[in-house]
């Protein structure tokens, strides 16, 4: 097993939420105590519901949200405790939405080359041979050099937010649903891009969506979030042949195939998500899953570790 | 089993600062009663145009021209507004794609379902508000009474697309359109959603037309499917065979790119087509999957593209399937 690049250790973010202008605030858990590793050379999959703190987690990773309890660890050190600047040479992110995420009025060289110039790397006469060598990678062509983003494709927007993440040489990227607003031929596209990648320069992901066929396409190790907790990790193979937690067998049978002749799966899990702001006690799933027992609704299970290295968080285990 | 939407010939024409944009190029379709027909395609393709253009809801600088257009035996193309309002929501209905905003926030829940009946139908508030709470009921919502009363803000994003279905439900229509009705939710209440819709058109003995890009919610949900590109329906047949036997290699190409748990292999790149959708802007030449087609010929480039006929299964290709050739084996 190869070392840890990033780990967190029990990592908390709370929120305070506004009720009303003379109400109390009440505290929301975003991120409610989550441990994960991040081994060298992997692809994490991060998989939830929208609302379930899978976002927010990869925020703190970035060092972009403090968090309010737990630790992260880079390479075995507190990020708290380094500065921002070391953090995101080593950490990068695409975001989902490559029409918001680039600069409208910024060329696409200027772009590609900030990182360089903010973190002062090199001889600014290399930058751009550094940029070209970093468009002719992604696949783009060396004449959107002098583009604006209005004049690229979403494909072409997406392959520039990759460029402008791997010109730091990052140990780690953060890909927060890269294909999600993307068309299926383009979506294929950005897959094989990412996979290519990943082979060339020995890059570490963690690619957070909530589409398991992608994750199962990328991924070697899936966690799977819900209501700021991660109830199951394991590898892929046993996340999606063997998943244990009621949750994943949902998502997993979510899953619409395209396969005729199956039909729509009736998934059981109730019409009503829990709120984050007054979570239920016992197991926060309880209230959708249909193998809940009494003991659910009173304590919160533990986690317990499962054969393949991975976890589960569930009553029906322990 | 007859038909209830005929659509021969339908263009529909945009004019842009460029010229003239060319959303949707001649289609023909029909649905038929108690039937699913799925229009998939890729962004831009034309399939909302599509469907804005049948329920007369297409912007109003849109030029739309149809050789026929018939809806239930009426011709909707010689309808006036005012005719075509008395058929919309009530006859045939939409689900939108944004339960967020096609809901309007300054009414509550029950307003806007009553609404919805009293302006079709002779009938009273309370059987209004009766008949909305049957469906709220059938659309999977529990303690529908209370809300009635609540506003849409107050409802989370599955809920409100159930209260979107019901709305539609409300005057009993033959067909339903739904432009992307799942697209906006996570893959969990998608299900759901889905689920719910089927089962109610089977209930309801409805038409529906589902627009969307997914193949896999087509592959569960359809009957037939029609699949567009670049505004054109480029193939078109029984969802089973059109899954088991693409023909036109524009959906041959779809296919391969969506990876499959279980089956695609992961140390393999995915399929994927090359190269970006034409612009509609101007005259259009020849094929339009041309420029992204791996057995493009001269002759694709030039003259128009006919539509190969099977039983019940076409495409729009010069041709078949066995006499294609990539391009380059051929040189």
């Amino acid at each position: 097993m190869s070392a840890s690049v990033l780990e967190t250790r029990d990592v908390r973010c709370t929120f305070s939420v506004r009720q009303g202008l003379f109400k109390p605030k009440r505290p929301l858990h975003a991120v409610n105590g989550v441990s994960l590793t991040l081994r060298k050379g992997e692809v994490l999959g991060l998989v939830g519901e929208s609302g379930c703190g899978k976002s927010t987690l990869a925020r703190m990773l970035l060092g972009l949200q403090a968090p309010t309890g737990g630790e992260i660890l880079f390479e075995g050190q507190s990020i708290g405790r380094l500065d921002r600047a070391s953090i995101t040479r080593k950490i990068q992110t695409v975001f989902q939405d490559p029409y918001s995420s680039l600069n409208p009025r910024k060329s696409i060289s200027s772009i590609v080359s900030l990182p360089l110039r903010v973190h002062k790397i090199g001889n600014p006469a290399d930058w751009q041979n550094q940029v070209e060598r970093m468009l002719d990678m992604v696949g783009l062509p060396r004449r959107v050099y002098h583009s604006y983003p209005n004049q690229l494709s979403g494909g072409q927007r997406q392959r520039v937010a990759i460029a402008r993440a791997l010109i730091m040489r990052p140990e780690v990227i953060i890909c927060d649903e890269p294909t999600s607003s993307l068309d299926v031929s383009v979506q294929a596209q950005i897959l094989n891009l990412l996979r290519e990648l990943r082979q060339e320069l020995g890059l570490t992901y963690l690619l957070i969506s909530h589409n398991l066929a992608v994750i199962d396409y990328l991924a070697s190790r899936i966690a799977v979030m819900h209501l700021g907790r991660i109830v199951e990790e394991g590898t892929t193979d046993t996340i999606m042949r063997q998943p244990s937690h009621p949750y994943t067998k949902a998502l997993l049978a979510s899953v619409l195939t395209p396969e005729p002749g199956l039909g729509v799966p009736a998934t059981d899990l109730g019409t009503s998500f829990p709120s984050p702001l007054a979570p239920p006690p016992g197991c926060t799933f309880h209230p959708r899953c249909p193998a809940a027992m009494q003991v659910c609704k009173e304590a919160a299970p533990k986690p317990r570790a499962q054969a393949d290295g991975g976890m589960v968080e569930c009553h029906l285990y322990t | 089993m007859s038909a209830i939407l005929e659509v021969r010939d339908l263009h529909v024409r945009l004019p842009v600062a460029a010229g003239e944009l060319h959303a949707v190029r001649g289609i023909d379709f029909t649905v038929r009663r108690g039937e699913t027909l799925c229009i998939v395609g890729e962004s831009g393709c034309g399939k909302s145009m599509t469907s804005l253009a049948v329920m007369g809801l297409l912007p109003r600088r849109a030029k739309r021209q149809v050789a026929s257009l018939r809806f239930d035996g009426i011709d909707l193309s010689s309808l006036s507004e005012r005719q075509m309002s008395d058929i919309r929501g009530n006859r045939m209905a939409m689900i939108f794609q944004e339960p967020m905003t096609s809901l309007n926030p300054a009414y509550t829940i029950g307003n806007q379902l009553a609404e919805a009946l009293t302006r079709h139908r002779p009938v009273s508030g309370r059987e209004a508000e009766q008949r909305a709470v049957f469906l709220l009921e059938k659309v999977g919502i529990t303690s529908a009474g209370d809300r009635l009363r609540q506003y849409p803000h107050q409802l989370s994003g599955g809920l409100r697309q159930r209260v979107m279905i019901a709305l539609a439900l409300m005057c009993d229509p033959a067909l339903i359109i739904a432009d992307e009705p799942t697209t906006a939710l996570d893959v969990t209440i998608q299900a759901q959603i889905l689920h719910l819709l089927v089962s109610l058109q089977r209930e309801f003995n409805m038409a529906l037309v589902l627009i969307t890009h997914d193949l896999g919610v087509v592959a569960r949900v359809a009957n037939r499917v029609a699949v567009m590109y670049a505004g054109e329906i480029v193939e078109v047949g029984t969802t089973a065979e059109l899954f088991a036997r693409p023909m036109h290699p524009y959906t041959e190409g779809l296919l391969r790119c969506i990876p499959i748990p279980g089956r695609t292999r992961r140390d393999e790149p995915l399929g994927s087509i090359a190269g970006l959708v034409p612009s509609l802007i101007g005259q259009q030449h020849g094929c339009g999957f041309a420029n992204r087609c791996e057995y493009v010929q001269d002759a694709c480039r030039e003259g128009s593209v006919l539509l190969g006929m099977e039983a019940g299964h076409a495409y729009r290709c010069l041709f078949t399937p066995e006499a294609r050739r990539p391009a380059e084996v051929r040189s």
